[in-house]
């Protein structure tokens, strides 16, 4: 459904690429994440093969048209939720959902018929005639989301989806997308929450820098740094050498590094770990503070990739 | 026979009929979200008619209820203190400058106010802009319904004039229709296409300063109190310098095109008036519809 070939933008006067050679391939019915920090590429990317951004170089197909040469065809197979609220403020919560379809070629009975089915599986029938002021934001988000699809768009693109939401509200509109997806829609969305990206996509590209650093199912990305658990110590110790020890004396450590002032231990099939850890700890006279484990996010992966947070 | 029904079962599957690849022609497309746009301006426009009404009438109106009926009960000097005469020849300079100025405003309300704030806080035009036709027709949308609104506007403004003035002060109208039906059209997309240009160019924070030292100047120098051919004793030395320099406003081509139109007075020749009225309208027009284009694309 998407494809891309060195998919490359070059912002004028800057002398890097926001998007750097990208190939990516995103199948029919797959929920596709891009995640990243802020400055990754993400919405570059996703500008471009929504025709908002005019690619350097590089070649982009969304649906079977290009893009870059055939912006104006490539529109009638994308819907577009963007981060900010962009529903026409002089319509009401109807009216924005039926103009929807006029201006996609869409007569007024079948417009108005679609209209009202989509204000139902969406729930907002009782807002129907209500100015889109009143809405709240995941309200406004949803008819954000009927509107995109409105036209039976081959891809539906979000960008940052639940970004500002209440944690409510993000959950109710993952549970409208994963609906969309059973019922066959593609979906790329571009996200900086870990979890989003977790529990929504089949398949999510890490990047950072304008590159794919990784690209894989979020299982598939967890396994891939080789360690089924991640330990988290704070000590009153220097947390350098805290790290040197502890890689040292516990068995199963693959990694040791220092994020956020806090030893960071990647371990697999670590066994009695707990204690190994504290005696290692005590041996070098540091006082732990505070200890978590837990499994692995892609937020570890991420900074297994980088040596960076994903919220830098 | 095997593949192909597994072949077929998937597709079904993945690809319910949610998603039929049935592209429409780019032309067919922009045709119909072009008529979408425009029904969508005048649905809106119904909605606020009452506010229309009053935001086209309300400044021909006071101009008219200050200049025609104020100042001739006060005995105030307009008209170079000829009496009800110059009263009156004064209304017939003032009516077809109102309608001239009516139009403006319209471009100037209904685009450039509406853009601002589009590109501003509410990102309309981020939806706006994926309509699936090219991005300048989502522009050329707004000109279009914007110079609707103008000469709508110009219906609405030209019976005040006749209601609103003194006893014995009459503007004497000639209407001229071949030159209404051609000129009024040209102004009104030549004003629409001001208010895209102006629009596309100022930050939304910056619409004040517009207004200061674009909208002011162009509606004091634009001839709506005064016909051009009038201006030649302001001069310095023997240079008609105020004449010469309202030459680069617009709006002075409008009015006198309305002066050509509504009345038999002296204006500038209607020679000079459609071909300088069709370039600003070129003009504004290249260049608002690169600068929205410069303000969506990336």
């Amino acid at each position: 459904m998407i494809h891309t070939e060195q998919l490359t933008k070059v912002y004028p006067g800057t002398d890097f690429a926001a998007v750097d050679c990208l190939d990516l391939e995103v199948g029919t019915g797959e929920i596709f994440g891009l995640l990243g920090p802020n400055g990754a590429g993400k919405t570059t990317t996703a500008g471009m093969l929504t025709t908002r951004v005019i690619p350097t170089s590089g070649r982009a197909l969304v649906g079977g048209v290009d893009v870059a040469a055939q912006p104006a065809l490539a529109k009638q197979v994308s819907g577009i939720v963007s981060q900010q609220n962009t529903l026409d403020r002089q319509l009401n919560v109807w009216e924005n959902l039926y103009f929807h379809g006029r201006l996609f070629g869409m007569g007024a009975t079948t417009s108005r018929r679609i209209a009202d089915e989509l204000l139902e599986q969406f729930q907002l029938e009782k807002w129907a005639q209500a100015s889109v002021y009143a809405l709240s934001g995941g309200m406004a988000q949803r008819l954000m989301v009927a509107r995109a699809i409105f036209h039976r768009p081959a891809v539906l693109f979000l960008d940052e989806p639940t970004a500002g939401l209440d944690p409510q509200s993000r959950l109710a509109l993952w549970e409208v997308l994963g609906q969309l997806n059973r019922d066959g829609q593609t979906i790329m969305l571009t996200t900086h929450y870990m979890e989003e990206a977790d529990r929504l996509c089949h398949r999510v590209a890490i990047m950072d820098h304008g590159k794919i650093l990784a690209l894989d199912t979020p299982a598939a990305l967890k396994r891939g740094i080789g360690a089924d658990t991640i330990v988290t110590v704070r000590a009153a110790a220097d947390p350098e050498q805290l790290a040197a020890v502890l890689a040292r004396d516990v068995a199963g450590v693959e990694r040791a590094r220092v994020a956020d002032g806090a030893v960071q231990l990647d371990v697999s099939g670590g066994q009695r770990l707990v204690q190994q850890i504290v005696l290692a700890a005590e041996r070098a006279g540091a006082d732990i503070l505070d200890l978590s484990i837990t499994e692995p996010t892609l937020e570890t992966v991420f900074i297994t990739l980088t040596g960076r947070e994903l919220r830098d | 026979m095997a593949a192909s029904d597994v072949t077929g079962d998937v597709t079904t599957r993945a690809v319910p009929a949610r998603i039929e690849l049935q592209l429409r022609p780019v032309l067919t497309a922009s045709y119909s979200a072009l008529g979408a746009l425009l029904l969508r301006d005048l649905v809106v426009l119904w909605k606020d008619k009452w506010v229309f009404v009053l935001r086209t009438v309300i400044q021909p109106f006071l101009l008219c209820f200050v200049f025609l009926y104020v100042f001739p009960k006060i005995g105030q000097g307009v008209g170079g203190g000829g009496g009800r005469r110059g009263e009156s020849s004064f209304a017939t300079v003032l009516v077809p400058g109102v309608v001239g100025i009516s139009i403006m405003f319209q471009g100037v309300q209904s685009i450039a106010l509406n853009m601002a704030q589009e590109f501003g806080f509410t990102r309309e035009i981020e939806d706006r802009v994926q309509a699936p036709c090219p991005i300048w027709l989502v522009a050329m949308a707004k000109v279009l319904s914007g110079a609707a609104q103008g000469a709508l506007s110009a219906v609405l403004v030209l019976p005040i004039a006749a209601v609103v003035h003194a006893a014995g002060v009459h503007a004497h109208l000639d209407l001229r229709w071949w030159i209404i039906l051609t000129l009024v059209p040209l102004a009104c997309i030549a004003m629409a296409g001001l208010g895209l240009v102006l629009g596309t160019s100022f930050e939304p924070r910056n619409i004040g300063l517009m207004f200061g030292f674009i909208i002011l100047p162009i509606t004091f120098l634009g001839g709506t109190y005064y016909g051009w051919t009038t201006l030649s004793p302001v001069r310095i030395g023997g240079f008609h310098w105020l004449q010469v320099l309202v030459l680069i406003n617009p709006l002075m081509y409008v009015n006198e095109g309305m002066r050509a139109a509504f009345t038999s007075s002296p204006h500038m020749h209607l020679y000079v008036i459609y071909p300088v009225m069709a370039a600003f309208a070129t003009t504004f027009l290249a260049i608002g519809l690169r600068n929205f284009r410069r303000r969506v694309l990336a």
